[in-house]
């Protein structure tokens, strides 16, 4: 309210009619009204960072660190602390699904392009459950076919994948085979997100718009830089 | 299809005051025109989202049905894919499954998307290598025995439609 006053008082003052010198004198006046609010707000902003709300789910505290053994879509084992210093988005899914996997991937590509240079600090982690069909060289091709440069596909043994998907409670199972034996993999579809000490950041699902997990991610970059 | 009754206004009363005989009749006046007024469907932004080695792809589009009555798509055929179904992805909770579909009614004056995490149209054991840039051909057959050949562009799958 105070620099609205005084930013009209200063509009009159500055009417032809007034002498510059008043003018002067109300804009100094005006100057150290607004740097005393802005020093406050700071203040206040500042005790209540914390509360400030994210577009997506925070899980902070609530599931465990990125923390994980297997195999990297080039065939080579790949740890949790391989993606320390990135910011990690994980999805679990699987290459044989037409329509969710590929609009979540499609869906988070878009999330890098709204990120412009900060996507350099992104990695995108498909993790199989459907260690069965998806070999590494399937999930490279997978990946590739999105994005080389930040995604990566990872499987393991069907213990490892178990252990990880309990880990954090990824609900996933394996539908009845047709007589082609094909079958579907009915599975979690949230979008799990680690900051760059491998802490469990966030949650997103496919009700959060691109804008929305590009804002938050935002973020969780800049705390790190 | 009110538009193109217009200039056979005529033809159309004659071929209602005589029922079927009179549709038939209309048929073999002008048959290019009996084929226009008959289908109902429309088929709007068709596209396929590509994904790479033998992995199944989805077909999507909008149906726009211009017609008084609902009408089905019951089947998909193909030249291009051995197999092609329609699927639902169908969400429990935090989970997605996929259900097949017998049927998806586009309502009268209506309109049924097929796009991503809903409906889409499963296309497996593809008969030729399928790249993003090419295009393939889905026939759509429907409950009011129109059956629409349409060409779906390939698209990679980055590209969100």
């Amino acid at each position: 309210m105070f620099p609205v006053t005084f930013f009209t008082r200063l509009w009159r003052s500055c009417a032809p009619h007034f002498a510059v010198r008043h003018a002067l004198r109300r804009f100094a006046i005006l100057v150290g009204v607004l740097g005393l609010a802005c020093a406050l707000a700071g203040v206040l902003a500042g005790c209540s960072h914390k509360e400030e709300p994210w577009h997506l789910t925070d899980v902070s505290g609530h599931l465990p660190d990125l923390d994980f053994t297997l195999t990297g879509d080039d065939g080579k084992p790949v740890t949790g602390s391989t993606f320390k210093g990135h910011t990690s988005l994980v999805y679990f899914g699987y290459t044989h699904c037409p329509d969710v996997c590929p609009e979540t991937m499609a869906r988070l590509m878009q999330v890098l392009g709204k990120l412009g240079p900060d996507a350099q600090h992104v990695r995108i982690l498909f993790i199989t459950v459907d260690p069965a069909r998806d070999t590494p060289q399937t999930l490279r091709e997978y990946v590739d076919a999105f994005d080389a440069q930040h995604a990566q596909g990872l499987t393991g043994t069907n213990r490892q994948i178990e252990e990880l998907a309990r880990r954090y409670r990824v609900a996933y199972q394996m539908e009845q085979r047709d007589p082609k034996g094909n079958y579907e993999v009915t599975h979690s579809s949230a979008v799990y997100i680690f900051d760059a000490q491998g802490h469990a950041r966030l949650l997103a699902t496919d009700r959060d718009t691109p804008d929305a997990i590009a804002a938050d991610l935002r973020r969780i970059i800049e705390v790190r830089s | 299809m009110k538009n193109n009754l217009r200039p056979f206004a005529q033809l159309s009363k004659l071929a209602s005051a005589c029922a079927f005989a009179g549709v038939l009749a209309v048929g073999a006046v002008a048959p290019a025109y009996a084929a226009g007024a008959a289908q109902a469907i429309s088929v709007k932004n068709p596209w396929v989202r590509w994904l790479p080695g033998n992995l199944p792809a989805a077909g999507y589009a909008t149906l726009v049905n211009g017609g008084d009555k609902p009408v089905d798509l019951v089947d998909i055929s193909s030249a291009d894919y051995g197999s092609t179904m329609l699927h639902q992805s169908v969400a429990n909770g935090s989970t997605q499954k996929m259900v097949m579909v017998d049927k998806l009614t586009v309502p009268a004056h209506g309109e049924a998307q097929i796009a991503p995490g809903g409906y889409h149209m499963m296309l497996e054991e593809a008969k030729h290598k399928v790249a993003p840039g090419d295009t393939v051909h889905l026939k759509l057959h429907f409950s009011d025995g129109e059956t629409i050949d349409t060409a779906f562009p390939v698209k990679s799958p980055a590209q969100a439609n």
